[in-house]
């Protein structure tokens, strides 16, 4: 009887059973939309990160290099290059490490493994290919002949006679240079640079390399160290036209392509265009025994804060930052949505639901008031208060469940739509964070090769907003509050009728 | 079965405070059919409601059946009301979304008896007030007397030991009311209930064996008054 006298009352007072659950189905709708939303950013920017720095990377250590250190310079001696009959060309490498990067040593490698709390580490060695190569014109030289003089040795190229000739007079002349790059005497330079990282054969499952994929050939094995071998970055590859075989030159090494890899997030390329083994890297640079980045596995990320302090305290020089910290630089309309999403679309869910509550109260409460007749008769009939009240809060629950079920559908199509129709969101990271420079694929060397401040890794990632089983049972929870708010209310009123009174009203 | 001591029963008004049962001793042995008549304001409903353990006493006291009424807790004026006590209403007070079927269950309900025993029961006792055709019908679908018969159904189906009418034909027509009267006083008959009516109708209250006047909050006996 209690559920045929619900579900009755329910039927005939539709308006007001439409009412109360549009309400709470509106409330709960905008619950689970920016619920999802957020999640779906949340996850977003999880993926602009783990394009940089892999997934399952709870920390990331880096320091930063002393004031006034990395100067760069290319000394291109007197006889260097390849001198043609025009012209005399020149090519310099190295590998270097970026200018304000500064070194992490073994001793404070070992410190940090062993600090409370840390799970794993992997230890890498962030590099740039620089090339400066250029087209120097044909220097020449007039000298007069002088008597009783010993001629002083003339070098092609020097437009000065030398210093110490000794004895007689000689006069010399500088004439124009000629031939060059623009056959006129003019000279021409070029700079390159890309990304490299000296990466360990354990990078696969943790740091740089744990979220790629490889799409031609194969990764670094323990058999590569100390070989000049590499993988790159399929955009990168792309771009430079190579694959796997071709040869590419770094620090005057020829490196051979084993491999080529692509992020698994589908947005962002991977944190370096090129992956050497980390031996090679730290022999070629100059960096023996050092490193640049440390990648830390946390053994349980709910207390990454006393992980990071503990870190701090074991390498007291290094920056270190957990995965919140970086979110927290990422920037461009990812972090706008963000901050839309958390802090308006949390105050307008929470107006609407409570406004929602209050409605369902106000409802309920003037519907048992118009059904003081109905319940004075129960009572009068033998029904206890607390019999009268449960089928008060039973109707309240029902309908709340209602507004709940709605609340799903309405939130589960907006998600719908956000999915389908919101634009990629762009997502930027600054490489002062820490991070190296990791540049656009292709790209020339640009302010990035020669002590720049920071360069940017910018990319766009489509919004996916999604629904988690925690979302859905927190809009059922909700619904189900939001009907025993009512309930209550109504039940009160109810439970205070005194029969004598509900009746006498009536006459 | 009754037995009223000096009850009094006051309420508060913005006038000051209204006496509506003021002193009031009386003894109602069991299985007598009584009608109650007096003036509007007089304390009929007032009576009835303190005999229905509706409602308290001010003062004095009231018993049925041994049990003290002024002193019962709600929850045991209640267990009264579902066991002994059975109610007819001037304006029916049925539950419109019930059918006529669903509605004599609901008095049951607070009894606990189960599902198929309380349909039984509530198609018996439609059948004892002749409805037993209409049982799926709800309210709205049924006239003001087959209304009235679904609700001394209701009143009957767990055979009290009293059955209390507050002007049980005062919405209906005279046709109707006979038709009406006739079925309480069968019942009364039938079943050997105490039978209390509350009428301000005079034909219905000389059908009465035992009649009350009750004025200005006190009760006598005898006299009837004319409509």
């Amino acid at each position: 009887m209690f559920f045929t006298y619900l579900f009755r009352e329910l039927s005939k007072r539709k308006k007001q059973t439409s009412l109360i659950s549009i309400g709470l189905g509106l409330g709960i709708a905008l619950v689970v939309l920016v619920s999802s939303v957020s999640s779906g950013i949340k996850t977003a920017q999880a993926q602009a990160l783990s394009g940089l720095y892999g997934i399952g990377t709870d920390i990331s250590i880096t320091k930063t290099a002393a004031v006034g250190t990395g100067m760069q310079r290319f000394d291109v001696g007197a006889g260097a290059g390849t001198s043609g009959s025009t012209a005399r060309t020149f090519s310099r490498s190295r590998l270097e490490m970026d200018h304000f990067s500064g070194t992490i040593s073994k001793t404070e490698l070992a410190a940090i493994n062993k600090a409370n709390g840390v799970k794993a580490s992997v230890a890498t060695l962030k590099l740039n290919s620089v090339t400066f190569s250029g087209t120097l014109p044909t220097f020449t030289m007039n000298s007069s002949s002088n008597s009783g003089a010993q001629g002083a040795n003339q070098q092609p190229g020097q437009g000065t006679p030398p210093s110490g000739s000794t004895g007689g007079t000689s006069t010399s002349q500088t004439t124009k240079p000629t031939g060059g790059s623009d056959g006129a005497g003019g000279s021409s330079f070029n700079i390159t640079s890309y990304t490299v990282e000296g990466v360990g054969t354990n990078s696969t499952k943790l740091g740089p390399l744990a979220a790629v994929k490889v799409t031609s050939g194969r990764l670094l094995t323990a058999a590569d160290a100390g070989k000049d071998v590499a993988l790159l970055d399929s955009n990168y590859a792309t771009s430079k036209k190579l694959k796997v075989g071709s040869k590419i030159t770094m620090a005057s090494t020829s490196f051979t392509v084993v491999g080529i890899v692509k992020s698994t997030s589908t947005s962002a390329t991977t944190p370096s265009n090129a992956y050497i083994p980390l031996s090679t890297a730290q022999s070629l640079s100059g960096n023996t025994g050092t490193y640049t980045n440390v990648y830390v596995s946390a053994n349980s990320a709910a207390n990454l804060d006393a992980v990071k302090k503990a870190i701090q305290k074991a390498a007291p020089k290094a920056t270190v930052s957990t995965s919140a910290d970086l979110a927290s630089k990422v920037t461009g309309s990812i972090s706008t949505a963000a901050d839309l999403v958390n802090t308006m679309g949390s105050w307008l869910s929470l107006i609407v639901l409570l406004a929602a509550f209050g409605g369902a109260i106000l409802f309920t409460t003037s519907g048992v008031n118009r059904r003081v007749r109905e319940f004075g008769t129960l009572k009068a009939i033998g029904w206890r208060s607390r019999r009268v009240v449960s089928q008060v809060v039973g109707e309240s629950l029902i309908t709340g469940l209602i507004g709940g079920l709605l609340g799903i559908g309405l939130g589960l199509g907006g998600v719908w739509a956000v999915n389908t129709f919101a634009p990629s969101l762009s997502a930027s990271i600054s490489a002062a964070t820490g991070f190296g420079s990791g540049r656009p694929p292709g790209g020339p060397g640009g302010p990035g090769g020669f002590g720049s401040q920071s360069s940017n890794s910018a990319m766009n990632i489509a919004l996916h907003a999604s629904v988690e089983p925690t979302i859905i049972l927190a809009a059922i929870a909700l619904a189900i509050v939001g009907g025993l708010l009512a309930g209550a209310f109504g039940g009160l009123r109810a439970a205070k009728l005194s029969p004598a009174n509900a009746l006498r009203s009536l006459e | 079965m009754y037995e009223l001591n000096s009850v009094v029963k006051s309420y508060k008004t913005k006038r000051g405070e209204v006496f509506a049962a003021n002193g009031i001793t009386l003894n109602i042995e069991a299985g007598q059919m009584i009608s109650v008549q007096g003036p509007t304001g007089g304390g009929k409903s007032t009576l009835l409601q303190l005999l229905g353990a509706l409602d308290k006493p001010s003062d004095g006291s009231i018993t049925l059946e041994g049990v003290h009424l002024d002193r019962a807790k709600d929850a045991e004026l209640a267990k009264i009301r579902a066991e002994k006590i059975g109610f007819v209403f001037q304006s029916f007070n049925l539950i419109p979304t019930l059918t006529a079927l669903e509605n004599v269950e609901m008095a049951l309900v607070p009894l606990n008896v189960p599902a198929e025993e309380r349909k039984t029961r509530a198609m018996q006792a439609l059948d004892s007030v002749n409805l037993s055709d209409r049982a799926d019908h709800l309210p709205s679908e049924l006239s003001g007397g087959q209304q009235q018969r679904v609700a001394i159904a209701r009143a009957i189906v767990k055979n009290p030991s009293v059955l209390l009418a507050d002007e049980p034909t005062g919405n209906l027509d005279e046709s109707t009311r006979d038709e009406i009267v006739d079925l309480l006083e069968n019942l009364w008959k039938e079943k050997g209930i105490t039978l209390i009516l509350v009428t301000h109708d005079s034909q219905v209250a000389k059908r009465a064996k035992r009649h009350l006047t009750i004025k200005d909050g006190l009760v006598t006996e005898g006299k009837f008054l004319k409509d």
